[in-house]
């Protein structure tokens, strides 16, 4: 190692990096294109949307789109609604996948490694195919338009992949901690909630990006379930108001987008520490 | 430069999940021993205990089975019956129709055109897909901390981006009228959702956008973990960058890439949203239907239930046949689950 290391001084500069860098920043400035774009629209007047002559800046930025998104179509309410769906599914799921995670990785039982193949398999159904018997399903139990009719069936198509991922993390928290933890007198469900949770937080958290992002995401059982009662509509259904046959209001939907992009934007921020903190977790497994 | 690359390794969560579960791989045995002594201690422990993990899966399985298998079950009915718009309101019996409806479905020659766009326009978004992402990770580990901090930073923008609001800038981005891209390139008014072609092109451009920084991030991680004496080496034997990634990481990388192609080819076999929102449904005359769109307009927009779920079981045995090919291949490098 220390020859590759010294043959390393004496190679002189690597050449191109110079230009690798460029194309990396040039790449970047085309990736982050559209969030930009997407962001500088919803601050522009009207007048310099609809020019033909559209210009990478704005100077009288106004924030008439914004006001128009939430007074005429009641955004602040599609956005409690989407908020509602996404925190109930990341609570439920985090929970239920934690439970389940900790069955398969701490105990031996008969048909374990059945049930985690189904797990597997269960995370590569297109629910979207789904969308005909869930609505029926949800018909049948009254919970059309009603955010119950997202909330269920996300909970269960989060369900395999957060207990998938959580394997890593509950195998990860050594098992002498658990003897530790009987021979000091910690009952069963006592060392699951307050030796092993807090010790697969970070992992909770990690998984729970996912399911945040799904559920939030979701527009098309929010498009088949929310029919009628469009006081239940989630932001995406709310979005798509603003799309007129002839006369587009692209102000509107970028602001519109803009709303709905940025608290996912924060999510990945807050989350971002925890993440790392639990991937270590997880790789050390 | 630790934070970009950490931010990067968070990225790969259910990815390097997967990997870090695929290089346990040699270590299959031994936990299989240690799994059986930990039976004897810990939770597992004490009386009852043979109930303990049914107990902790329960509700996981109840929502599960309610959920997932239920309507999976009932997709597959529904697909056999004669349901329409008069089965659903009551006003008729439901009969039993068997393969009646899947013969009317290949029979009918705008599904199997459906059914091959969405195979093609799949395998272009995959393939699409990973050869930016590969590529851009093999250049971000020829650039120094600053420019890779930047464009790690706008992939994860574009990665944390919900797919409407992707498909609607994007549709913005090239509009005839007032969007920046035909000024840049001097196309005037053309319309790219008027072609059929064109139309798919658009979305494919969004569907990379948004799903290449998966693929970067992960495989960047996985190259960071081959030895660099062995990428060095090659570089000093006067391999090309081509021939580097050819003969040294793809190998290395391979556990990697085939989960990293796996979850790409379920991704886009299955879009929906982007497809409906930026060609309006689908496009002019059906033109950019895929098979989960046109399941949703057979179904919701003409309340033909049974053929929308018809459609649906392809659908599901499609991917189940890729997902049983991922696992042969998982089994085959003898992963422990």
């Amino acid at each position: 190692m220390s020859l590759f290391s010294a043959l390393r001084l004496f190679r002189p500069r690597r050449p191109g990096r110079l230009a690798a860098e460029a194309v990396t920043l040039l790449v970047a400035a085309a990736v982050a294109f559209p969030l930009y774009w997407m962001v500088l629209s919803a601050f522009k007047p009207a007048g310099e949307i609809q020019s033909t002559n559209p210009r990478p800046w704005t100077l009288s930025p106004s924030l008439d789109s914004f006001r128009r998104v939430f007074e005429q179509q009641d955004f602040g309410r599609y956005f409690l609604n989407s908020l509602t769906v996404a925190v109930t599914v990341v609570l439920a799921s985090a929970l239920i996948a934690f439970l389940a995670a900790t069955a398969v990785t701490r105990f031996r039982f008969r048909f374990r490694t059945t049930l985690l193949i189904m797990f597997l398999v269960a995370q590569m159904v297109p629910v979207e195919a789904l969308t005909i018997p869930l609505f029926f399903l949800m018909r049948d139990a009254g919970q059309l338009n009603t955010l119950g009719s997202l909330i269920l069936p996300h909970i269960a198509f989060s369900l395999p992949f957060a207990i998938w991922m959580l394997r890593g993390f509950v195998k990860a928290v050594p098992e002498a901690l658990e003897e530790q933890a009987q021979i000091d007198g910690a009952s069963r469900s006592r060392f699951l909630w307050q030796i092993l949770f807090p010790l697969v937080f970070p992992g909770l958290v990690a998984t729970s990006v996912f399911s945040f992002i799904s559920t939030w995401n979701d527009f098309l059982f929010a498009k088949s379930f929310l029919i009628s009662d469009t006081s239940q509509s989630t932001l995406p259904m709310a979005l798509l108001v603003f799309f007129k046959p002839d006369e587009n209001d692209w102000g509107g939907i970028m602001a519109g987008s803009t709303v709905m992009t940025v608290p996912v934007l924060v999510f990945f921020v807050l989350v971002q520490r925890r993440l790392v903190s639990g991937l270590g977790g997880a790789v050390k497994d | 430069m630790t934070t970009t690359s950490r931010t990067g390794t968070a990225r790969t969560t259910s990815g390097a999940d997967k990997a870090g579960a695929a290089n346990g791989a040699d270590k299959a045995g031994a936990p299989h021993r240690e799994g059986r002594a930990a039976n004897r201690s810990g939770l597992a422990r004490g009386r009852g205990s043979g109930w303990t993990p049914w107990l902790y899966l329960l509700p996981a399985l109840a929502v599960l089975g309610a959920l997932l298998l239920y309507p999976i079950y009932q997709l597959g009915l529904i697909s056999f019956l004669e349901y329409t718009q008069a089965q659903v309101s009551g006003g008729e019996p439901t009969s039993f129709k068997g393969f009646g409806n899947y013969t009317a479905l290949f029979a009918d020659p705008q599904f199997r055109q459906v059914l091959l766009a969405t195979v093609l326009f799949a395998a272009a978004c995959v393939v699409t897909t990973l050869a930016v992402g590969c590529a851009l990770a093999v250049l971000l580990t020829r650039v120094r901390a600053l420019p890779r901090l930047v464009l790690m930073l706008a992939a994860l923008g574009a990665w944390a981006t919900p797919a409407i609001t992707g498909s609607t800038v994007w549709v913005f981005l090239f509009d005839p009228d007032f969007g920046p891209v035909n000024r840049l390139l001097g196309l005037g008014d053309f319309s790219w959702t008027y072609g059929r072609y064109s139309a798919f092109a658009l979305v494919l451009l969004e569907v990379v956008w948004c799903s290449f920084p998966f693929v970067m991030v992960t495989v960047y991680a996985g190259i960071r973990a081959i030895p660099s004496e062995v990428l060095e080496a090659a570089a000093l034997d006067g391999a090309s960058q081509w021939r580097i990634w050819r003969s040294v990481m793809a190998p290395a990388l391979r556990p990697i890439l085939v989960v990293v192609t796996i979850q790409s080819v379920i991704w886009d076999f299955k879009i929906f949203t982007q497809i409906y929102v930026m060609t309006n449904g689908g496009g002019i005359a059906g033109q950019n239907l895929v098979l989960n769109v046109y399941a949703y307009q057979k179904a919701f927009a003409s309340s033909e239930y049974s053929l929308g779920s018809a459609i649906g079981v392809v659908t599901l045995l499609i991917l189940l046949a890729v997902t049983l090919v991922y696992l042969r291949l998982l089994r085959r490098r003898g992963e422990e689950l």
